[in-house]
């Protein structure tokens, strides 16, 4: 393919600054009416840019990374930035996601009531994204995961006159502080006596701590992707921001940090040691089944979804982890297998989580309400994003032939190649996470089934569910875009493996066979004898068949249709809140699951014969990882904090005694030393 | 090459299946009839019902949406579709490597996914009940039914089932403990899925007892037909793969010629009277289970296919 | 891969049937259904004693397989029933400690008993390691039966359990002289009947045999 007239990466830097241009810009046209207008569509056009720059880039298959400095930052450091094909990948994954982001909050950001609160932060947020995927030494990548963290904190606390929203971002803020430290830790590790901070350095001189490297890239790069049990900000922070930064933050935030993780771990740490699939992959697999239940307990649309991102992050890390297995026994093939079914579903999973806050804030504009006890029946005022919604549903369920059954299939696949490897670790744990990975694929479809038909599907529940109007055509169009994207990807899905070849290649030295030359478009990860899966003729064939049916049915059967009043076995209730409800229709799952995961108990209180007060039916749940984990640690805090308060109201006498007491334990150490 | 020969036995493969589902289930309920000392319906009873409820006039709620519709053409499709993937009196047609058994599976899972939120359309408690349970019990027997999938492809060397069916009827496989963990494992996973007692009555119209009769109960007319023609050939699908897997005998390769064809299809129908047998009698013997036992029941199938990949994985002769 | 003769798999078939059945043990909650598993696992490890006596071409291991059917799968589930009849206890639905948590922590014994026994006999005779595996399985899986119980009858089942695994790690290994099995079933005849005794009195004394009573009447501070 023909090179760009400039470099791709001095084209992706100047997008970056083009959106902190915006940024500024938009603080100055805070009071603007057309605010909104300018400052979307500016991001839209640079995301767009970049993204087809960072397309045209992976799809050339250009191994070569370019590298530039820039003299900001530490004196003899300098700002180093690196494209290479991990970095385009993930920049099209975040450039994506902003333009979509952009193209929503076109129409979205109309409703906004403080718009001077969103609008400088939004491109702020995007091009610290992006510049964390670009860079290439340690305080680079440091100062723009900051900056990135704080631009997002400043959107959670947009809304902040709602206490759950100031809840939300002090969590995250202490959460996204303690990610950095580890960060800051595992680099300075990693950067070893000599202090050389540029990745290149770190790359050619590897540590003999990597697996303390490990440990510390775990606490921060995933706790702010949301392993757990790291991940108890997400489902506070994620639905309290508007909701296309909603999308952003699930959708690409976190691809943000898995970025983070595969950069240190698989790229700068060195060769992986034995134990280190070891720590990850069974605690993937937790963070899937807990993400899922937790999911199943919500009646929030937008926290049930951001639940959804941690199951789907675990989801990710099994690959990781797998890919990381293989690695370290040098089963090459089976490690570009792995790693490239995660790449895949990292993308999979900006695109129908995306889609699917898009969605909700659809609903949450046009009714008022994310609650979805309280909605019902949408799919009749909203025909366009119901069915946009069931497509996001439908992809992330895993269902053939949408995008998110491709990327569950190739794990699926990997894992099967992994009686091979041998460690008795892996042997054991691999067909136990394997089972809970099948364990969430299944709640996550039951998941969407509740949230679609609690909330788009019966009888209203409220009237303004019953009044609830399509929304703009700049959201209705994002949806679009991206639900056409979910089929598109799961019924060609092999251009995609194949561009993630090289971005595999740099991280395991190996990449997937070519998949575009097979001539019905299948995809063949190992063999053709062994696995093969075709998406489009599977599309092809179902719809084939139904309509045949239909064809046969209209022609020489019946055609009559009536309307009448539900059936309901003669017992329809005439008011709408007979029908199941979001806890209602959780009540078996949580009964079998969350009776031993969240000691979930259901109290009815039934009033006496006679009494004409209403039973109530009372549903206790316990966060038992907050309850046991992050409530004891903040007590601990905060009594070690009173305690050491006293400090601040001694006497002369004793600050003197403190300052004679430090003195002498430091002479006693240096006499004893030496 | 695609050969119009290919092609031909590919849709003989897809009629076959058709017009054998509703026998199947005639079939089956003759033999239970006869086993409570009733004549029973006539084994082409179904038959009869399908062309009854095809010819009759549809009754939609009067806020069903477009999905009501939809569903029972989907469903029909996706099971017809996962259906004509099994191999029934041959292995290895023209499209065997479409879909894998990850994918039939799927497959599965998406006609119940359209179902379940059927379920919730029209608004009645009925519905919720229905797909609240159903997907309570696909929770549990969609990982067990996975998990049979790993035992079946670690042994095997593949999830293209044409290839499984091969390994099981040429080499020599014998009696292995991972095998026979899995074909209990899908049995009971058979029973969940097509809801057969013990987990679900198929005859019932009691609220208490319901899950899938639940979530269908809004459905008339020619919708009604096509759940109901879906529900046939699930049944189907799961004793043929049965059958193809644990029973391999007398399957014809591909490119065997008619004669072997022939006495594939033989050797199928003579498989699925014995099969239709013995689920009649299981159900004639057994009383369904409270809804809260199902989880247990399923959870050791689950337990049993875990044992079996673990087995597996531990060491390659188990 | 080996080709698998028919002696190895029916063998192997007949281990994990065992293995299958000590689950089965794990959630029976009623005493009749326990009796019932626990003389079907003798039935089994019977079967299993046989077909090792033919395929060792060792005629003392038929005895072994005589005495495993008569006295475990025959007279002890048998004799157990009339106490438990004679207890009056035939009705009592025992509390066992939740079902998910049991069969999970089963798996997680099973899986060690695995990796256990095939790292350490890693040069054995592969016929005998994974054998020998399962057998491991079925103690482990005895005990555990022996932990989530209350009920002094139950212990005794889960205790008998244990034992059968060890006849079969036993004859598995290829040589068990008929001395040592004659020693053990007859010690096994001795404690039950002096077992059988302690229930009645228990029973007697404190009208109950659930052990968690018998803990008020220990008598030192707690």
């Amino acid at each position: 393919m023909p090179a760009l007239p400039i470099s791709a990466l001095v084209l992706q830097m100047s997008c970056v600054a083009g959106l902190l241009g915006i940024s500024i810009l938009a603080i100055a046209l805070s009071r603007s009416r057309r605010a909104t207008a300018v400052v979307y569509g500016a991001t839209l056009a640079i995301c767009a840019v970049a993204l087809f720059a960072s397309t045209y880039w992976l799809i050339g298959g250009n191994a070569n990374a370019s590298t530039v400095t820039l003299p900001i930052g530490l004196p003899w450091l300098g700002a180093h930035f690196r494209l290479d094909a991990l970095a385009s990948f993930f920049l099209v994954v975040v450039n994506l996601g902003g333009a979509a982001a952009s193209l929503y909050g076109l129409g979205y950001g109309r409703h906004e009531e403080a718009p001077q609160r969103v609008l400088p932060f939004f491109p702020a947020f995007l091009a610290g994204m992006n510049l964390v995927v670009l860079a290439d030494d340690a305080f680079t990548f440091l100062v723009s995961w900051e900056f990135m963290s704080l631009s997002s904190w400043a959107l959670v606390m947009a809304h902040h006159d709602d206490p759950e929203n100031r809840h939300a971002g002090y969590v995250y803020i202490v959460m996204a502080s303690f990610g950095t430290l580890s960060l800051l830790l595992a680099f300075g590790l990693l950067a070893g006596g000599s202090g050389g901070y540029s990745f290149d350095e770190m790359r050619s001189a590897p540590t003999a701590l990597s697996g303390l490297v490990l440990i510390l890239v775990i606490l921060g790069a995933g706790s702010k992707a949301g392993l757990v049990p790291l991940h108890v900000w997400l489902p506070l922070a994620h639905p309290a921001a508007p909701s296309h930064v909603s999308a952003l933050m699930s959708g690409v935030m976190t691809k943000v940090a898995v970025y983070g993780f595969i950069r240190i771990v698989f790229d700068l740490a060195g060769p992986p040691a034995w134990w280190w699939s070891i720590v990850i992959i069974p605690l993937a697999g937790i963070t899937c089944v807990l993400g899922v239940l937790s999911a199943l307990m919500q009646h929030d649309l937008k926290r049930l979804l951001a639940y959804h991102t941690v199951e789907n992050i675990g989801i990710i890390f099994i690959g990781l982890g797998l890919a990381l297995a293989f690695s370290a026994h040098d089963m090459r093939a089976a490690a570009a297998l792995a790693m490239t079914a995660a790449l895949f579903h990292v993308l999979n999973h900006s695109i129908f989580k995306s889609l699917l806050f898009f969605g909700s804030g659809a609903v949450l504009t046009a009714t008022g309400e994310r609650d979805m006890e309280k909605l019902g029946g949408l799919i009749h005022g909203m025909p366009l994003t119901a069915f946009t919604f069931l497509a996001g549903c439908m992809a992330i369920s895993a269902l053939p032939p949408l995008n998110g059954f491709v990327s569950e299939w190739l794990i699926f696949q990997a894992i099967l190649l992994s009686p091979d490897v041998p460690s008795w670790g892996i042997k054991l744990i691999v067909p136990a996470v394997g089972g809970m990975l099948a364990l969430s694929a299944a709640l996550a479809a039951a998941c969407f089934v509740k949230a679609f038909g609690v909330s788009f599907l019966g009888r209203p529940r409220t009237t303004v569910a019953a009044g609830a109007q399509e929304v703009d055509r700049w959201s209705l169009a994002a949806m679009f875009i991206f639900a056409s994207l979910c089929l598109l990807i799961g019924i060609i899905p092999a251009p995609i493996i194949d561009a993630l070849g090289p971005a595999v290649k740099t991280l395991v030295a190996e990449r997937m066979p070519m998949q575009s030359t097979d001539p019905w478009l299948s995809i063949i990860p190992i063999a053709e004898s062994r696995s093969s899966y075709n998406g489009l003729l599977v599309m092809v064939f179902i719809a084939t068949c139904a309509s045949l049916a239909v064809y046969f049915i209209h022609r020489f059967a019946s055609r009559a249709l009536r309307r009448g009043p539900a059936w309901g076995c003669g017992f329809s209730d005439p008011t709408p809140l007979a029908q199941y409800s979001g806890g209602s229709f959780a009540q078996p799952i949580r009964r079998v699951f969350g009776t031993l995961v969240f000691r979930a108990r259901d109290h009815v209180e039934m009033p006496p014969p006679g009494d004409i007060r209403p039973a109530r039916l009372r549903i206790e749940l316990h966060d038992l990882i907050w309850e046991g984990m992050y409530a004891p640690i903040a007590r601990a805090v905060s009594v070690s904090s009173d305690r050491l308060n006293r400090l601040q109201f001694l006497t002369i006498r004793q600050y003197l005694s403190l300052v004679f007491a430090t003195l002498v334990t430091l002479l006693l150490v240096l006499a004893i030393w030496s | 090459m695609v050969v119009i020969s290919d092609i031909l036995v590919q849709g003989i493969q897809m009629l076959l299946v058709l017009l054998l589902a509703p026998l199947l289930t005639g079939f089956v309920r003759k033999v239970k009839a006869r086993l409570v000392r009733r004549r029973g319906a006539s084994v082409f009873q179904p038959y009869r019902d399908l062309l009854r409820l095809l010819r009759k006039e549809v009754v939609l709620a009067d806020n069903a949406s477009w999905l009501f519709r939809v569903t029972p053409y989907v469903t029909f499709a996706a099971i017809w579709v996962a259906a004509a993937l099994v191999p029934t009196f041959a292995t290895g047609l023209l499209f065997n490597w479409t879909a894998d058994l990850i994918a039939i599976v799927a497959l599965l899972g998406s006609a119940r996914f359209f179902l379940a939120l059927a379920g919730m359309d029209v608004g009645t408690s009925f519905g919720g009940i229905g797909s609240s349970r159903e997907v309570m019990i696909a929770a549990l027997a969609e990982p067990a039914m996975l998990l049979i999938v790993f035992c079946m492809a670690l042994v095997a060397g593949s999830t293209q089932l044409s290839t499984v069916a091969n390994h099981m009827a040429s080499s020599y496989v014998g009696l292995r403990v991972s095998l026979g963990m899995a074909v209990i494992a899908l049995i009971m996973v058979a029973l969940a899925e097509n809801a057969r007692i013990p987990v679900d009555n198929p005859a019932t119209h009691l609220e208490l007892t319901m899950v899938h009769e639940a979530m269908v109960l809004e459905y008339s007319g020619r919708h009604l037909a096509m759940i109901e023609f879906g529900a046939f050939l699930k049944l189907l699908l799961y004793v043929s793969l049965i059958a193809c897997v644990f029973l391999p005998w007398k399957i014809a390769v591909f490119g065997a010629g008619p004669l072997a064809y022939a006495v594939g299809t033989a050797a199928y129908i003579v498989k699925l009277a014995v099969a239709g047998f013995f689920l009649a009698l299981f159900e004639t013997a057994t009383a369904k289970m409270r809804v809260f036992r199902v989880p247990q029941f399923l959870g050791a199938a689950l337990m049993l296919g875990l044992l079996g990949t673990l087995l597996l994985f531990v060491s390659r002769s188990f | 891969m080996q080709m698998h003769s028919l002696a190895f798999d029916v063998s192997h078939t007949l281990a994990g049937s065992l293995v299958l059945i000590s689950f089965m043990m794990l959630y029976q909650d009623r005493l009749y259904s326990l009796l019932n598993v626990f003389a079907l696992h003798a039935l089994v490890l019977a079967l299993s004693v046989a077909w090792q006596a033919f395929v060792q071409n060792a005629p003392h291991l038929y005895i072994t397989a005589a005495i495993a059917l008569i006295f475990k799968a025959i007279i002890i589930p048998v004799a157990l029933h009339r106490i438990v009849k004679q207890l009056g206890i035939h009705r009592d639905i025992e509390s066992v400690v939740g079902i998910g948590p049991t069969m999970l922590a089963g798996m997680a014994l099973v899986a060690l008993s695995l990796v256990l026994m095939l790292r350490v006999t890693a040069e054995a005779d592969p016929f005998a390691r994974e054998d020998l595996a399962f057998a491991l399985s079925v103690v482990l899986l005895g005990l555990l039966v022996m932990v989530t119980r209350r009920n002094a009858v139950s212990q005794v089942v889960g205790f008998m359990s244990l034992e059968n695994g060890l006849v079969l790690a036993a004859t598995g290994a290829k040589g068990m002289p008929l001395v040592v099995e004659i020693s053990v079933a007859f010690s096994i005849l001795i404690a039950f009947i002096v077992i059988g005794i302690f229930l009645f009195r228990i029973r007697e004394r404190f009208d109950s045999v659930d052990v968690s009573a018998l803990d008020d009447f220990r008598g030192e501070q707690r």
